[in-house]
């Protein structure tokens, strides 16, 4: 069992979401219910056993079916990709608790699908090989059509289509980059690839090239990089706010995977190869987070605000991709988990209050007063704070870190006050819709007053639950963040290690 | 062989691609599926084309890389299932839209013009 513990955050979702489909969980909600949150909990456990792990044995390398690499596929469990691991099967837990208040009927397998989504997510997190990172986005992805569908209407119809046809556009352009790679390279192995990108000659290296970047065109459409960014704040809209905050961990695979890849396969080493990417991400990277704050900007209703946002913190991780320095990815793996909670909680939040105000849902205008205006004033203002990253919670750490970061990087100049005048916008608009939808109240024509709250719907237990556990995440990461910071540099410091790296991989887990 | 494969592989693509362009679901579809078919070939075409070299050692003098061969499978099977849900979500659209175009309603102008066309 322990020496299996690495391949558990991708076969235990699996496991769940096939006996989910059995009887008697297939049949019987209540007990559909339970038995995914204690699955859901149960994944988390392991994710976290198996970070307890790699902080006392090192970084974890598991050869499936004992074929060792580069022949067969290998897990491989560092400390970064370790901590994502246990960010998704957290945000599985906050959604499948989430989901079990009653959003879970309004289709068919919601709970399958998400434990199925997790799967996906964790495996690309885990995996070693190029190949099977693409099988692992096709199970995310496959899972993700079916949770945007699920409890649509005409407009998630709408939004569903581009972002299919999209995303399987940008799954055969994967698929070309690996053949190309394959072809010049002979290998799928990451660490492989490594190894024989730095001795490539002659045309070699410009057909290699073309499978980089063409990668990085996948990455960017998963991740949502500008240009290739137009599907996501529809997508994230139109579906059911609970799924969109278990997508908010899926732009961030993209960006992992761009971690991963251009560091590792076209780092420092790489020869002629190294570091072809930096220049085209930091542009696209700052135009993405001048996007998106120009959506956040133009937003009309919270969810579209939450999608917005999670573009900029798309743009704001692939700036310090782009910087490659150890500091400035140890930045970017905090913002990460940051970010990711953060937005989560934005996308329930914006369902909560659209439930409580009737018809005006979460659109940024006057409405009627919420039944719980406290509760989830409170709830709002934190993750409000956050997201701008105002003192004193866990957004402020990471835009500190990052600003410091990118100090000494070569394009300071556009990158800092880009960057705060963002944040100056996002602060501006989030302000303006926290009052309008806090303390502006519609006001009846006739006697002037302020109306009554339209319905009496209040606040599920284990929606607020899953709320809180979200919402502490900030304030957490604030207290905790020695710790956390520490662990990001290490994570980072492991990721740049090229040689230590190699070797882990190439040693098969022996 | 080279030729023929290569020119393959790339009127496919082009194909795909000039129908991936279109403004109506089904020849979206139509492109996609023959994108995924060029990219199937490509994929294949990764580990060198040989004649009359065997995958299974023990077989023949040469062998042929085995490994594109199961990378075009699992394309293939991951291909076909997209395939479907795309076919099935377009037809959905079909029904909860009212039109087939994707963005879910016809540009007025377009109409127009393609009546006169036709008149």
């Amino acid at each position: 069992m322990i020496q299996n513990l690495t391949s558990l955050p991708i076969l235990l979702p699996m496991m769940a979401g096939v006996i989910l489909l059995m009887p008697p969980f297939g049949k019987n909600k209540n007990y559909r219910r339970i038995a995914s949150v204690l699955l859901s909990i149960l994944t988390f456990l392991a994710s976290v056993a198996l970070l307890l792990k790699i902080q006392t044995d090192g970084t974890q390398v598991y050869a499936i079916g004992d074929w060792s690499a580069p022949f067969g596929i290998v897990l491989f469990a560092d400390p970064l990709s370790t901590l994502l691991v246990s960010l998704t099967s957290l945000l599985g837990v906050v959604c499948t608790l989430y989901g079990s208040a009653g959003d879970d009927e309004k289709g068919s397998f919601f709970h399958p699908l998400i434990h199925f989504l997790i799967l996906g997510v964790n495996g690309a997190f885990l995996t070693g090989d190029a190949f099977n990172l693409f099988v692992f986005f096709e199970v995310l992805l496959i899972a993700s059509y079916s949770l945007l569908m699920h409890g649509g209407n005409k407009s998630t119809t709408r939004a569903a289509l581009h972002y299919v046809i999209m995303n399987l556009v940008g799954s055969a352009i994967f698929l070309i980059g690996l053949g190309i790679l394959y072809g010049v390279l002979g290998t799928l192995n990451m660490a492989d690839m490594a190894q024989k990108v730095a001795l490539l000659q002659g045309d070699d290296v410009y057909l290699a090239k073309i499978g980089g970047l063409l990668l990085l065109v996948v990455f960017a459409l998963k991740g949502a990089l500008l240009p290739l960014h137009l599907w996501l704040p529809n997508t994230y809209a139109t579906a059911m706010p609970v799924v969109a905050a278990l997508f908010a961990i899926m732009t961030k695979v993209g960006v992992y995977s761009m971690m991963r890849v251009y560091t590792l396969i076209f780092g420092d080493e790489a020869g002629e190869l190294s570091h072809m990417a930096q220049s085209w991400l930091w542009w696209l990277a700052l135009a993405t987070i001048a996007m998106g704050t120009i959506g956040v900007l133009a937003s009309k209703d919270l969810r579209k605000l939450a999608a917005n946002l999670v573009i900029v913190s798309v743009g704001t991780l692939v700036a310090l991709i782009a910087v490659q320095t150890i500091e400035a990815s140890s930045a970017a793996i905090y913002y990460l988990v940051h970010s990711t909670l953060v937005t989560a909680a934005l996308f329930i939040l914006a369902d909560l209050i659209g439930r409580q105000r009737g018809e005006v849902a979460d659109r940024i205008t006057a409405g009627p007063p919420m039944a719980q205006p406290r509760l989830l004033g409170i709830c709002f203002m934190i993750a409000a704070i956050a997201v701008i990253g105002m003192p004193p919670l866990s957004g402020f750490i990471g835009k500190v870190w990052l600003l410091k970061a990118t100090l000494h990087a070569e394009y300071t100049v556009v990158f800092w006050p880009l960057y705060l005048l963002a944040s100056l916008a996002i602060l501006l608009a989030v302000s303006k819709a926290g009052s309008t939808i806090f303390w502006h109240h519609q006001v009846s024509l006739i006697e002037g007053e302020v109306s009554q709250s339209p319905n009496k719907i209040r606040v599920h237990p284990a929606q607020l639950a899953a709320l809180i556990i979200l919402i502490a995440a900030a304030p957490l990461m604030t207290i905790f963040a020695g710790p956390l910071s520490e662990y990001a540099i290490g994570a980072a410091t492991q990721l740049h290690d090229f040689n230590n790296n190699i070797k882990i991989i190439l040693s098969g887990g022996q | 062989m080279e030729l023929l494969y290569a020119s393959c592989v790339g009127v496919l693509v082009s194909c795909g691609v000039f129908l991936i362009l279109r403004s109506r679901t089904f020849p979206v579809v139509l492109g996609l599926t023959m994108f995924s078919y060029a990219v199937n070939l490509f994929l294949f075409s990764s580990g060198r084309l040989s004649l009359n070299q065997a995958a299974v050692l023990g077989t023949s003098t040469e062998y042929a890389d085995p490994l594109p061969q199961a990378l075009v499978l699992t394309a293939i099977v991951i291909g076909f299932a997209m395939t479907a849900f795309v076919v099935i979500l377009s037809i959905r659209g079909r029904a909860d839209l009212g039109n087939d175009h994707v963005d879910g309603q016809v540009p007025i102008k377009k109409k127009k013009k393609n009546k006169k066309v036709e008149v």
